[in-house]
Parts: structure tokens; sequence; C-alpha cells
């Protein structure tokens, strides 16, 4: 996106949710170290809520930057805010997806990068881990077909 | 469960769903006014007003139990107010049960009724990165992107399709077009569905229920008040089920951004919980169940419930669809009412909406929608922060 100021480019939409590595990124939750239950986001309250462990220390831990398509969708109007807004014109509908990740065994959702609809996905595809900035130039979480 | 258990119907009431741009309580008020005049019971001898609530309607507290009483006649009766977003009519109720079974009264007002702003639903204003409400839609991800990633998940899964989908819609709205309570009565074709705007793919805006205004309300018994007035054949409550979620979760659930990891607890279904515990606590099996009332906030979400309440196996409610055996007239019709295809959600009123129609399904008064011999129905609906529930009522 040539129209966003590179200064705010590795400006994260939200802090301390993933690793600002453009080419490796990954999203960044916590761990149990009792019951190794993963959470994404992670969990701030310091309680596992694992209902059969009793958990109070977790470490930051990064998960996996691939996964297999569970789902998809797409938005064909533009979200409200705090969704950065562009004109009613100018917007494009985007994909989005749910991915299964193995490791971790959950589903994370997130948009898909930009060029790649619906037509091109398909359920069990490999998936992985990017960044790409929203139209106020941070920078989120995307997922895009592995390559 | 023993059926000393059970609570009476004795009276039921709604307000007709809409956008009628009136204060909630004047809609309560109907439907209350309509119950008690159906159950053949003066206001005063309520004893127990039992209030579903929202937030919607400016600060919490307002939409209450005693906003009804008060507009009612202030007389002194126990009040509740319960809030559990989509299921708050359900937890009402089963407050009110409490209450009858602990013998604390013997007759109480089950009521709920809204009025939905205008516009999209979208959260306040701020930034709130610790609130995954704000933060889903930070990254582009509303309502609909949840209904649609079930639905496209069961076309990969079961080979639903979309005329599959649409064929919901068509049969939801030739059930509600009778229904003088619904507010859209209007017949659909698959045509009209796929013409409509696509919201999500693979959902179009024919797919996706809208909000409405509107209020219901239910007068209920104890089973020995209800034979005392002549009325020992009214239809019954049987179970309320309202359990909460089982860690790990096995879905993203809206407003969450992940699943839990099911790495230390296996991933479980809350939509399949809620009719299970109703189904354990009634000591009916889904084979019994003659008619059902499930939330259809998207046409593929009916198609799940029916799944969830074991009116078939996972997988099949397409083909029971296909077979016209969920239409009235078929084995087990689903939203006889029309559904929230036809009503559009009125969050506080829409679960006790279900028990209405299935209370006047049971009496044999559900007119040209009417489910021919029906003993036992019942409803299902989830919303919100883990919030769900399901409720048996026979006769």
């Amino acid at each position: 996106m040539s129209d966003v100021n590179p200064k705010t480019a590795s400006v994260p939409a939200l802090d301390g949710w993933f690793t600002l590595d453009c080419e490796r990124p990954q999203l960044l939750g916590n761990r149990c170290a009792a019951c190794g239950t993963v959470y994404f986001p992670k969990l701030k309250s310091g309680y596992c809520r694992n209902p059969d462990c009793d958990g109070e220390a977790f470490e930051e831990t990064a998960l996996s930057r691939t996964g297999t398509l569970w789902s998809y969708t797409n938005a064909a109007y533009q979200p409200p805010e705090p969704f950065a807004q562009v004109d009613k014109d100018a917007f494009k509908p985007f994909a989005i997806a749910a991915v299964e990740l193995e490791a971790e065994k959950m589903i994370v959702l997130g948009p898909i990068v930009n060029g790649t609809g619906v037509e091109q996905l398909k359920v069990g595809m490999r998936m992985e881990l990017a960044l790409e900035p929203l139209a106020d130039g941070k920078l989120t979480w995307k997922w895009k077909v592995a390559a | 469960m023993s059926a000393n258990r059970d609570i009476a119907i004795l009276g039921v009431g709604m307000h007709p769903w809409g956008k009628w741009g009136r204060n909630f309580v004047d809609y309560g008020v109907v439907a209350a006014r309509a119950a008690l005049a159906d159950a053949g019971v003066h206001w005063r001898d309520v004893r127990f007003v039992s209030g579903a609530a929202t937030i919607r309607n400016g600060y919490p507290g307002q939409v209450a139990g005693a906003t009804f009483a008060q507009a009612l006649g202030w007389q002194g009766a126990q009040v509740n107010t319960s809030y559990a977003a989509c299921a708050s009519g359900s937890q009402a109720l089963a407050a009110a049960r409490s209450k009858i079974l602990s013998g604390e009264c013997e007759v109480a007002l089950v009521i709920g009724a809204d009025t939905t702003p205008k516009g999209f639903l979208k959260p306040q204003p701020g930034d709130r990165p610790d609130d995954p409400d704000w933060v889903r839609f930070r990254i582009g991800i509303t309502n609909p992107t949840y209904f649609a990633l079930y639905a496209r998940r069961r076309m990969a899964s079961y080979g639903d399709t979309l005329e599959d989908f649409a064929a919901v819609k068509v049969k939801n709205a030739a059930h509600g077009l009778s229904n003088e309570n619904a507010r859209y009565r209007k017949a659909f074709s698959a045509a009209d569905v796929a013409a409509s705007p696509m919201v999500a793919d693979p959902l179009r805006l024919m797919d996706i229920c809208a909000t409405s205004d509107g209020a219901a309300a239910i007068i209920v018994s104890s089973v020995d008040y209800a034979r005392r007035i002549g009325k020992a054949g009214a239809p019954r409550i049987a179970a309320i089920s309202t359990v909460t979620p089982s860690f790990a979760s096995a879905l993203v659930e809206m407003p969450d951004i992940a699943t839990d990891s099911a790495i230390a607890a296996p991933a479980q279904s809350f939509r399949a919980a809620l009719p299970k515990k109703a189904y354990e606590e009634a000591g009916i099996g889904p084979e019994d169940v003659s008619v059902a009332e499930v939330y259809d906030l998207s046409t593929a979400l009916e198609l799940d419930w029916i799944e969830d309440l074991q009116l078939c196996a996972r997988g099949d409610a397409a083909k029971l669809l296909r077979a016209g055996e969920t239409q009235v007239g078929g084995r087990i019709p689903v939203n006889p009412s029309g559904g929230l295809a036809c009503f559009g959600e009125a969050v506080p009123a829409q679960a006790l909406a279900q028990v209405c129609e299935l209370t006047w399904q049971l009496r044999g008064q559900a007119g040209e929608r009417q489910v021919a011999n029906a003993t036992v129905g019942i409803t299902a609906n989830q919303g919100l922060f883990g919030h769900g529930s399901s409720v048996i009522v026979k006769r």
C-alpha cells in the first residue's frame, strides 16, 4: 500500500499481540505452566481457566505460524469503527479466515491478506501468518495461503 | 426429574414484533395484559414478577421486572430481573420456577420487551484493547462473520449448499405468513434469497436475521394452583436448561477472536450441551419431540441447532430439510412460528416468544401453522458471553 506512511507502518494496531517480524511474524500468547493450556489473546488475570487447574504462573509463548483453514468468509460491507474507515466507494471486500493450529489445539480468526478472495480458498488449505496494515496504516496480523 | 418439578403455563401473550419506535414498556404491558387475560388470572394474584433484561435501553436496571410491575400498577409483588443476553427470558422463567417450586409464590409473571436501537450494533467508542468486542471490530470481524464461518464449515463438512440455506428461509417465511405476531409476513422464493446482497460469503442478507421491537409475557403457576382454577390440562414446563459452556470451547464464539486451547481439556460444543441438560431434566428424549423453536440467527444456524437437539444425526439436518420433514406437516417441524427469519431478534423477549409459540402449538391454537398432535416442544437459543438456554414444554 503506497499511501501508507512508512513511519506508522511498523506501529501495531494491538500492542504486544504479535511479533513485528515482517518475514516470519508470530502471534503472542501465554501458556499456563501447570497444565500447558495456551491463551490467545494472553490471559491477564493470572488464573488459569481450565476448571481442573489451579495454575497461576504463565509464560509468554509465540504461537505456530502455520495452520489449517477451518473455515472462511468475507466482509462484503465495511465493518463499523473501530475498524479504520475508508470512503464507502473505496472499500473493497476482504476475506476472513478461521485457522486451526494443531500444536495449540485452537482456532484463531483473522483477516486474509489483500488480493486473496473467497474464490481462491478451500477448507483444509495450509495457511500462514502475515502482517499487513489496516487503512489507518497500523499493522495487524492476517492469514495468507501458505507458500 | 419427576412430574412434581413441573410448573403450569396458564397464559401467554405477545406484542407483535416490528420497528414501532415506541417505548419498550408499552409493548410489555400489552403482552402482560394479553397473558393475564389468556390465563384468566387477576393482576393482583400475581405475587412474583420476573423480568428479562437488556442493557440496551439506557442504563442497566431500566429494563427490569420492576419497570413492568410499575406500568401494570404496583401491587406489592416480589420482583426479580435476569440478564443473560439472548437467554434472559429463560433465566427469568427459571427464577419464577424456583419461587413456585419452593412454595414462595403460586403465580408469577415472566416478561421481556425491547425497543432496538437504529443502525448497526457496534461497540462503545474509545480504545479498549482488553475488550474482545472492541478487538474484533478493530480488525474487521462483525456478527455475520461468525455465522458465515459456521455456514461455510457445514458446506465443507456435510455438503450443505447455498440452496439448502435458502430453503430454510423459504420454509420459515411460509410458516410465518399466518402469524399475526411476526414482523415479516411475506413469502420468499429461493430466487429472492439468491438475489439479495452478499453480506458475509456464503450468507446473503436474506440468510441473516434482523433486530426488532417486541414483547412476550407468560403467566406460570404451581400445578396445584392450575388444578384449583380448572386448568389441570394446561401445558407444563418440564425443563429449563441454562448451563454455561464447558472448557475448552469447540467453536469461536462471538465476540472472541479464538477458541480455548484444547491441550489440557477436550473441546466441547456449547450448543449441544444446552438441550442435553434439558432432556436429562425432563426425562424426555429427542425421539419424543413434536416441534422445535430454535434460534435461527442465520439460515445455516437452524441446521446446526437441529443436530444439537439430536433431531437427526450430526450432518443430516439438510437431508431432513430437503425431505420436507422440518416444515409444518413433516415429521419434526422446526420454527413453525416463522422463527427469527420472520420476527427479527428482540433480545430479552425472544426466548419467551419461543415458549409462547410452543404453548399455542401444544394447546392446538396455532391456526394455519398448527403442528398436528403436538405433545412435546423444545426451544434452543444462544447469545453472547456464554449465555444460552433450552426449555421443554409438554402436555
